[in-house]
């Protein structure tokens, strides 16, 4: 069950990305061109998902279990660091480059898109490259 | 001065879209008591812990498989991709490491952390969308790439 729920939510999250449009790193790009013919749509996008998800994460919040019966899994880190703002400023140069970011990078693979495949593979060798250093910091420790 | 592009505006699909990851992220904490983030939901694959691999295959598949299914319904749009191969590789490595080390992307930071209203999630947002915002005015408008 905890299964196809996690299957369900993935699907349900890709139907979003084609339907707003956000499997289009054209799009994308047009809303990160403030400077040029301006494409508001993703801030849209963004209101929509955390109007719904407001409401779901204050009830999760105040739950132990999930409805399923695991363990309510939040993140407990509050640290505002080094790592969180200059790997977000890495991440975002990165989407400004070809206007993909993780999700809508997989969903274009789906499609079959061979770009979306080079894409993705090298996000894979970005975040083993990441794995590595993480071992190698924690064994040097 | 904002210069709106309204022919490419879509409003109502972007919202409708949006409410669509919604009720993904918010059925997904409900029910699985997890955050829908892609990045760290895909990273935790490089390095697999036991009995906590099949659920991140489970979603990651429903991602791959979201174009088909939508192709049954309505015909599919095709997304239109200018970067070449080589800035797609360089843009998969930043995202690759940038989204691990800051522990989230659009989905876990943008949709899931401002939902929880996050603090840090603010904070890592406003970050990446800055650094997007600065990278496509420096690739159109000043190097006219």
């Amino acid at each position: 069950m905890n299964l196809f729920t996690s299957f369900l939510a993935g699907l349900v999250f890709g139907l979003g990305l084609i339907v707003s449009g956000m499997a289009n790193p054209a799009k994308v790009l047009g809303f990160l061109d403030l400077a040029g013919a301006w494409d508001p749509s993703l801030l849209l996008v963004m209101g929509g998902a955390i109007a719904v998800g407001v409401i779901a994460f204050f009830i999760a919040r105040r739950r132990t279990v999930s409805l399923l019966g695991t363990p309510m899994r939040l993140p407990t880190s509050r640290d505002i660091d080094r790592r969180l703002v200059g790997g977000s400023l890495l991440f975002g140069i990165g989407w400004g480059v070809a206007g993909f970011c993780p999700g809508p990078g997989l969903v274009a693979l789906g499609m079959g898109e061979v770009k979306a495949l080079v894409f993705v593979a090298a996000m894979l060798g970005g975040m083993g490259l990441w794995t590595l250093f993480e071992n190698h910091a924690k064994v040097s420790k | 001065m904002m210069n709106i592009d309204w022919s490419a505006f879509t409003p109502w699909s972007a919202l409708a879209g949006g409410v669509l990851i919604g009720v993904a992220a918010g059925m997904f904490v409900l029910l699985n008591g997890r955050i829908a983030g892609i990045s760290g939901i895909l990273g935790g694959l490089l390095k697999p812990v036991r009995g906590d691999a099949a659920w991140r295959v489970a979603f990651i598949g429903g991602l791959l498989i979201a174009p088909l299914s939508h192709a049954l319904i309505a015909a599919l749009p095709r997304p239109q991709i200018d970067a070449g191969y080589g800035a797609l590789v360089l843009a998969g490595l930043l995202v690759g490491i940038g989204t691990r080390y800051g522990s989230g992307c659009t989905s876990g930071h943008g949709v899931c952390g401002l939902s929880r209203l996050s603090p840090r999630s603010l904070v890592a947002t406003l970050a990446f969308m800055t650094a997007g915002f600065a990278t496509v005015f420096v690739i159109r408008h000043l190097l006219h790439v």
